[in-house]
């Protein structure tokens, strides 16, 4: 029997479409949202969960707000921010949050004949050039910290993000913290209002900007500025150091704050004598009273894998894994995790 | 007895009235025929009457569907931008502070971002779009046609991603260099001119989303304009170039006016997807919500990559509202443009036919 | 006017052209030419960025491919073998069935403004909010769906994709196919009518028929733009890292992992999303071919 063309492909269409939405169900799939700063560990953690257990945690980045937002909504399972919600917030809307990872947001420059690590600036000065009060390289507020080191005469081209990010987030949050001209003028946020400089998308758009025009300045995750080998800066922390960014900097910010308090907890401008002043740490954010206790269960399951076998993936991908002290910590608030009849979910 | 018969239904022991003509040799029972006809002929086809009716509410419906799905977007913009709407009114258009950490918005350096890089779109992709359909239909060998217009399509099959990457990595920084530098020291010191090429040329900004937009949209004018093109009836062409015109001038004169509805039609679909575009002028368009000179060098914003950089990160509340009170007002632009765009075709079509 | 000298003889007159309607004549031509020589220029011009993208596309496509890009899934960063099955599979299945259900709706609506809604205030209002449409920015269609079906059925769903799509297929399909309609004359209507023929045999198989090619171009266009467009799907089929052929998932598609792996900093993305351009382009240019082929005017 032969069907006319398009009528046998409609059919066709129909039959397809019939047979996939019939499709698989799948081993506990389990859907988070969320800040795009911690998606590269959270995929390589779920691609070796799911080759260890066949669970699928399917985690996709479209940004903190639209992460927390998400979660609100209850149309994912998991929420992720790079901004931590305050605590009335969470018991507002009957969340509970717990960190992941630690990762470090680091200026880069772009000037002929400077090195990596050559070039020290401090939070008042750093906040000044992205005010553009500082206009140039070889302002004196510039020189009198690098002393020695040969700054052209010319104008400091500014590069900043386009897009609301976690990442800017933490970045205003430091700057606001070290000058106070920043924090009356402009403040924090994942998105505010930049007086200067040229807005890249994403971390790649800042990265590009930076690398394509001379005597400029941006600020990226670690992970792109270590990849894309750039120039970054030391800075001075609030022990009086200069320090560069590393992993042992980014961990030694985090050591110094206090969890046992609350999660909401910002790492920069930390206490400590190596802590680089620019570290946050990354939330994931649950409900307390949970719908679905079966998805519920397969996340914390997977959390609590991660915890246990997913560092080495973390520092391979330059992001920071928790002290063990801090996962005590938040496998004790995951039992804060009920199902309907009021039982903890069980993750072990 | 009469010979040649011409009405050889009736009998022929029948009366004949014979007049004059042939055809006129009728029956007398059958004389009143055609002006009181014996019964009444079939009032509905005989087969399927029905498909008629099925097909025009099947056209009917799917016209509602379409209007109820745009009520739809719509309802759906104004109820989100509701608060801001409230909070500011009309003044959101011409305030141009955009801060979210203080929760003060105005919406002047997107929607003008959206307006000139439109503009610079289609300056450029309407004329180069006339050349290709003209092109096609007229000056190419039959051999090359297909392959041609199949090629001119795939510019559209890009993704715009692509073109946003593209336009950032390999474009920007040759118009930078070739283009915007030399503008400027050409032109930096003339009065009005020098205003428009001021600024860092660096390849990003108006003038680059403006170029790379108008590379976007060239294949969906140029496509629609070489099939309007193609039908016009060869009856119309032939006549023209009977007269002697010249190929130039039966294009000009003869299909440009034959078809102008279909053209114009061509040029909203192109100027639909300029006003619209949201990936690739976001990669490139730099994203500075301050509107100091009129530079067309310098970083802006525009509506859609205002939408796409921050509706992510936007809180619930005021930003969120103002965003969507920017997609509202983009649907009013094009309401706007279109409106305008058919007056200019009424008016064009008033012009037909009268005496030059 | 009176002239002093006498007018030359016949036989001169006749030697001598018309000097005024020679230069006419040369004028003209002189136009066509420029004209012409500038619509070649258009159509290098157009070419050229063709090339130069397509090149681009193809250095930085090819060396991503291998038959792993077919058969495996999205990988983790820096993995050694990844490939782009999960997002293939997606984006052919939400771009077909957007298509598939766009296309008749966008047809028929199309028919039903060229056909029988010249005069009417419903044909007239369909028309102008079709233009409307037509330049919604394609993240407005993913909101609007988002808050229509992925808020009220409380998750990310790759019909949720396919529903955004079609809403960007219809008017491009509309448009099109009311402009090639209203050029169809109405002396082939007319005669087809004469001959007995019922209304909507002479829209399918007559009109529809000669506007074709046009027709196809829009369905083309269509696809084309579905097939590169990033936003619409971010906010409601969402992405999923594994495979899935389960339409109320969350559901990979290239051009959403495109946009992820692009603007990442691992070069094993990086490769991979190049390569999915590569794919994106080569996919719609074959479905361009394949078409043209089978809808071609047979005279």
């Amino acid at each position: 029997m032969k069907l006319s063309g398009i009528g046998s492909k409609w059919v066709a269409v129909a039959a397809t479409a019939m047979l996939m939405a019939a499709g698989s169900a799948g081993a506990q799939d389990v859907t988070g949202a969320g800040a795009s700063f911690p998606a590269p560990v959270y995929a390589k953690w779920a691609d070796a969960y799911n080759k260890a257990s066949g669970a699928r945690i399917n985690y996709q980045s479209v940004g903190s707000g639209a992460g927390i937002r998400q979660i609100k909504a209850k149309t994912v399972d998991f929420g992720a921010s790079d901004a931590p919600l305050k605590d009335e917030e969470l018991s507002k809307d009957g969340l509970v949050q717990f960190p992941t990872v630690i990762g470090g947001v680091v200026p880069v420059v772009n000037i002929q004949g400077i090195q990596p690590g050559q070039i020290k600036l401090t939070g008042q000065v750093l906040g000044d050039i992205f005010l553009g009060k500082v206009a140039k390289w070889n302002d004196p507020a510039v020189t009198a910290l690098n002393p020695g080191v040969a700054l052209p005469d010319a104008a400091i081209a500014v590069v900043r993000r386009a897009d609301g990010s976690g990442t800017s987030f933490i970045f205003t949050n430091y700057l606001s913290k070290a000058n106070s001209d920043w924090k009356a003028k402009v403040g924090e946020g994942t998105a505010v209002n930049w007086p200067t400089g040229a807005g890249g998308k994403g971390n790649e758009g800042v990265s590009a900007f930076v690398q394509r025009l001379p005597n400029s300045i941006g600020y990226v995750e670690y992970a792109y500025a270590k990849q894309n080998k750039m120039s970054y800066v030391m800075l001075r922390n609030a022990a009086g150091n200069f320090v560069a960014p590393d992993d042992a900097n980014f961990q030694a910010a985090a050591a110094g704050a206090d969890w046992a308090k609350s999660f909401y907890q910002v790492l920069t401008d930390q206490p400590g004598a190596q802590s680089w002043p620019i570290t946050g740490a990354t939330f994931i954010m649950m409900h307390k009273s949970q719908d679905k206790p079966v998805q519920a269960s397969a996340t914390l399951k997977f959390f609590e894998w991660a915890y246990g076998s997913g560092d080495k993936m973390a520092s391979d991908l330059e992001y920071v894994p928790l002290p063990d002290t801090l996962k005590a910590l938040v496998r004790k608030q995951w039992a804060d995790i009920k199902d309907g009849a009021g039982k903890p979910v069980a993750f072990k | 007895m009469i010979d040649a018969d011409p009405l050889p239904t009736h009998a022929p022991e029948q009366e004949v009235v014979t007049l004059t003509l042939p055809a006129t040799q009728i029956p007398k029972d059958r004389m009143m025929e055609r002006a009181e006809p014996a019964g009444v002929p079939p009032q509905r086809r005989r087969n399927a009457p029905w498909a008629d009716t099925l097909f025009s509410v099947l056209a009917h419906s799917a016209a509602w569907l379409t209007l109820a799905l745009l009520g739809g977007i719509i309802g759906s913009l104004v109820i989100g931008a509701a608060p801001a709407i409230q909070e500011y009114g009309l003044s959101f258009l011409w305030h141009s502070e955009w801060d979210p950490v203080q929760n003060r918005y105005g919406g002047l350096v997107p929607i003008y971002g959206t307006l000139m890089t439109s503009f610079i779109a289609l300056l450029i992709a309407v004329p180069v779009s006339f050349g290709i359909a003209l092109f096609l239909t007229e000056l190419s060998p039959a051999w090359l046609k297909r392959p041609l217009g199949t090629a001119i399509e795939l510019l559209a099959a890009v993704p715009s991603i692509v073109y946003g990457m593209w336009g950032l990595m390999v474009f920007g920084p040759i118009l930078a260099t070739y283009v915007q530098q030399p503008l400027q020291k050409a032109f930096g010191n003339v009065p009005f001119f020098g205003e428009l090429v001021s600024g860092p040329p660096v390849g990003i900004g108006i003038l680059s989303a403006g170029i790379i937009l108008a590379i976007m949209i060239i294949p969906f004018i140029a496509s629609v304009m070489r099939d309007v093109f193609e039908v016009t009836p060869a009856l119309l062409k032939e006549s023209a170039y009977g007269l002697g015109s010249t190929t130039w001038e039966v294009v000009w004169k003869v299909v440009l006016p034959y078809t102008k509805t279909g053209a114009i039609g061509g040029v909203m679909l192109g100027l639909g997807r300029a006003l619209g575009e949201t990936m690739a002028v976001t990669f490139v368009i730099g994203n500075m919500n301050q509107l100091d000179t009129l530079s067309l060098f310098q970083a802006a914003n525009s509506i859609s990559s205002a939408l796409a950089n921050e509706f992510a990160e936007a809180g619930e509340g005021l930003h969120q509202a103002s965003l969507i009170y920017l997609g509202l007002i983009l649907f009013f632009i094009t309401f706007v443009v279109l409106a305008l765009s058919k007056v200019l075709l009424a008016q064009l079509k008033k012009g037909e036919g009268q005496r030059s | 006017m009176t002239t002093t000298t006498t007018p030359p003889a016949p036989a001169a007159m006749m030697r001598q052209p018309d000097a005024g309607r020679l230069a006419m004549h040369r004028r003209r031509k002189r136009v066509n030419v420029i004209a012409l020589a500038l619509s070649l220029a258009a159509m290098s011009f157009g070419l050229f960025w063709l090339i130069w993208i397509l090149v681009e596309t193809v250095r930085l496509g090819v060396g991503g491919l291998a038959l792993a890009t077919f058969t495996e899934m999205t990988p983790p960063p820096q993995a050694e073998v990844g490939g782009l099955a999960n997002a293939i599979f997606g984006s052919v299945v939400m771009v077909t069935l957007a298509t598939s259900i766009g296309t008749p709706v966008g047809i028929l609506a199309g028919i039903y403004l060229a056909e029988y809604g010249q005069k009417t205030w419903l044909g007239a209002t369909t028309r102008f909010i079709n233009d409307i449409l037509l330049s919604a920015p394609s993240i407005v269609v993913g909101l609007f769906i988002y808050s229509v079906v992925v808020a009220r059925f409380k998750g990310f769903s790759a019909w949720a994709g396919v529903l955004a799509l079609t809403l960007i297929v219809i008017p491009v399909v509309i448009r099109t196919t009311e402009n090639m309609l209203t050029l169809i004359p109405g002396a082939l209507r007319e005669a087809a009518y004469a001959l007995g023929t019922p209304k909507w045999k002479v829209i399918l198989l007559i009109t529809l028929k000669s506007a074709r090619a046009g027709v196809v171009t829009g369905v083309l266009l269509a696809l084309a733009r579905i097939a590169g467009e990033t936003a619409p799907l971010l906010f409601t089929a969402l992405s999923n890292q594994f495979w899935t052929t389960n339409l109320g998932e969350p559901m990979a598609s290239l051009p959403v992992t495109i946009f992820k792996f692009a603007m990442s900093p691992y070069e094993n993305w990086q490769k991979l999303a190049w390569a999915g351009v590569f794919l994106i382009t080569l996919g719609v240019l074959a479905l361009n071919i394949i078409a043209r082929t089978f809808f071609r005017n047979k005279h």
